[in-house]
């Protein structure tokens, strides 16, 4: 898991059956400083975060285990909202 | 999942039975603000894509869990095409 801030929102009204009713977001993976890293990608949201918010996700096939029984073909999903980090 | 701009279109006549009428599209991974980054890849397309739109892909394992991807040997499926993205700033 990775911690990221979520920085845009993403619509898309035509998508697979499995997606529907999932919140889309842009989120920036940070550093440990809270420096922005690497790539921007595109997260399915588990947690109720907001455009703004420091959160944490998983990648992989285990995206779509918070969505459990769906099926939502999903390879990164937001499964946690940041309060604070200790380095 | 990654935002990616349908850049072309690939022709397979021999191919795994499982990929039998599947569509094959070129895609080129794109930041939130429409510029292309990143090298281009080949995605299944399920949502019925075409050339210029701005889609969403989802890669490895999880590409399988598209619909009617079950058990089909890809690992970048096209699962939606986007409207829009807003980003703040």
């Amino acid at each position: 898991m990775q911690v990221a801030r979520v920085v845009g929102t993403v619509v898309c009204s035509h998508k697979d059956e499995g997606l529907s009713g999932v919140t889309l977001l842009v989120i920036q993976p940070l550093a440990k400083d809270g420096a922005p890293f690497g790539r921007t990608l595109v997260a399915t949201d588990a947690a109720g975060a907001g455009v703004g918010e420091d959160v944490f996700f998983v990648r992989g096939a285990e995206a779509s285990f918070p969505f459990h029984p769906r099926t939502v073909p999903t390879d990164a999903s937001i499964v946690g909202i940041v309060d604070s980090v200790y380095t | 999942m990654l935002l990616a701009r349908v850049t072309g279109t690939v022709v397979a006549t021999r191919k795994d039975e499982r990929l039998v009428s599947n569509k094959l599209l070129v895609v080129r991974p794109v930041d939130p603000a429409g510029k292309l980054e990143g090298s281009s890849l080949v995605a299944v397309d399920t949502v019925d894509a075409g050339v210029g739109e701005t889609v969403l892909i989802v890669s490895g394992s999880s590409a399988r869990m598209a619909s009617g991807m079950k058990d089909c040997p890809v690992d970048a499926v096209i699962v939606g095409i986007v409207d829009e993205v807003t980003t703040a700033g």
